[in-house]
């Protein structure tokens, strides 16, 4: 399982209701590094990340990992734009991806409270998971992601709801998965978190990918007036 | 008006005194529903789940047809459950007819169809709610059904509560098939139908109490289900 994982994309469309709604994209992903797709609502950006992982049916186009269909799944990890809670406890709910693996219940136990205090949750473990705040929520379903350690993570939005500082201490638990080897492929509208955190951007538009490159490169020098229009907070047509 | 009240205070003495009669009615009343119950659960609750999950061609036919069952009136289930198991019957050699089997069969006709619907109802939504998740984590079929189930069952045991209170209750197919016998076939319902016919006010109104007692229950233990569900204690 020490493949690293690039991805590369080739002329997928997806078609919703005969409509496109993202594509034709054809698209080369690097292995490692933080990649932040940017777009206004509606631009494709979920639809995206969620091809890349291999929810979301592609009506054309492959969609070709370096590792085969399974293994590359399985070491992936999909945090959703609204965060999707199991009716159980906390503590359950972080279990939950290591019990899918048979892992021993001794074991499970330890790395749950572990993360409980990474993401800070360690004193609402036995809270039912569906009566967390909205960022607790989030923080919740980012620990569920990384506790199976993912070589690929993607995260939609994963700060939309959270305050300053909920927001800083993600970053720095997205930091830390990068620094041992998480590939990360994220949206979010915060240019701020662009800058922090970007290694290079997916610029989205109406479906298609508009512009691509490094994020300091992006920011300094936009490419086409969408995308200075994007950064200067005007409206994108 | 006096011969009423006369009655309810008989009923009442009935109960308190544990009376032979109204004990055994009472028992074999529970045993018939319970049973039915188990295996009515058996088939619906995997049933329902397999047809909230899983996309088939004729999907929609089975939904509508279970949903048609479920109105099927007891009358008709009972005659024809009566026709199937009658000495000239397909089934007639197993000599079931008039027998608490062939009320048991009756019921599980009446209730399973029941069970299922509500069944189904909660696990699609569920199962909408689940969705990205259980396939984005790569789950197997068996793993998401299971999760389905475990954190579903407070939905599943409120339909479970729902056919059993339909059960217990039911009166015309079990009137058909069991016969009504002293002492064999006799439960709740079809006593209280016959004493009351025959005028003997104190058991039907004692029947009657321990019929609206266990149908108390059955909803108070489906309230407090749906309680803490709402309320995430758990
Ligand atoms: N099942 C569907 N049926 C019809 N249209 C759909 C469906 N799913 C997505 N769409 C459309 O596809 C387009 C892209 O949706 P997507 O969720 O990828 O946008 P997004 O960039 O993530 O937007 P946001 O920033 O609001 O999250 C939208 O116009 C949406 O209406
Ligand atoms: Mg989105």
């Amino acid at each position: 399982m020490n493949h690293p994982m690039s991805v590369c994309l080739t002329n997928v469309v997806v078609k919703r209701r005969q409509k496109v709604v993202l594509g034709p994209v054809n698209l080369d992903l690097a292995a490692s590094g933080v990649t932040i797709v940017l777009g206004p609502n509606g631009a494709g950006k979920t639809t995206l990340l969620k091809v890349l992982h291999g929810v979301e049916r592609v009506s054309e186009g492959v969609v070709q990992w370096s590792v085969p269909d399974v293994q590359a799944r399985q070491s992936q990890a999909y945090v959703f734009q609204s965060p999707i809670m199991l009716r159980r406890s906390v503590r359950q709910n972080l279990a939950y991806p290591l019990e899918l693996l048979g892992q021993p219940k001794s074991e499970i136990a330890r790395q749950v409270v572990d993360w409980a205090h990474s993401i800070g949750l360690q004193n609402a473990l036995d809270l039912p998971a569906p009566r967390l705040s909205g960022g607790e929520r989030q923080k919740l379903a980012l620990g569920r992601a990384l506790i199976r350690k993912p070589k690929v993570l993607f995260l939609d939005e994963p700060c939309a709801n959270l305050d300053g500082r909920s927001t800083r201490e993600i970053e720095t638990l997205l930091r830390d998965a990068t620094q041992t080897g998480t590939r990360i492929i994220m949206t979010t509208h915060d240019l701020g978190q662009v800058r922090r955190l970007a290694g290079d951007v997916l610029f989205l538009l109406n479906g298609r990918v508009h512009e691509q490159g490094g994020a300091s490169a992006f920011f300094t020098d936009p490419k086409t007036p969408e995308a200075k229009a994007f950064l200067e907070g005007d409206i994108v047509e | 008006m006096n011969e009423i009240w006369s009655g309810i205070q008989a009923a009442f003495w009935l109960i308190i005194t544990l009376d032979a009669d109204l004990v055994e009615i009472t028992l074999r009343s529970l045993q018939v529903s319970l049973s039915a119950l188990v295996v009515a659960c058996v088939i619906a609750l995997p049933f329902g789940t397999w047809l909230a999950i899983r996309r088939f061609r004729y999907r929609r036919a089975a939904i509508a047809t279970l949903n048609a069952l479920m109105g099927l009136p007891p009358v008709v289930v009972g005659l024809i459950v009566y026709l199937l198991l009658s000495r000239s019957g397909p089934f007639g050699v197993l000599g079931l007819l008039f027998t608490p089997s062939a009320m048991i069969i009756a019921q599980i006709i009446i209730i399973t169809p029941l069970i299922a619907s509500i069944t189904h109802q909660a696990m699609r939504e569920l199962w909408a709610e689940y969705h990205d998740l259980l396939i984005s984590l790569n789950t197997t079929k068996r793993q998401r059904v299971m999760t389905l189930i475990w954190d579903g069952r407070r939905t599943l045991m409120t339909a479970a509560l729902a056919g059993f209170g339909r059960a217990i209750g039911e009166v015309g197919a079990i009137m058909i098939v069991g016969g009504n016998i002293d002492h064999a076939t006799r439960v709740l319902t079809t006593a209280i139908a016959l004493e009351t016919g025959k005028g003997d006010f104190a058991l039907a109104l004692g029947l009657g109490f321990v019929l609206i007692a266990l149908a108390l229950v059955v909803n108070l233990a489906i309230h407090a289900l749906s309680r803490t569900e709402r309320e995430g204690t758990w």
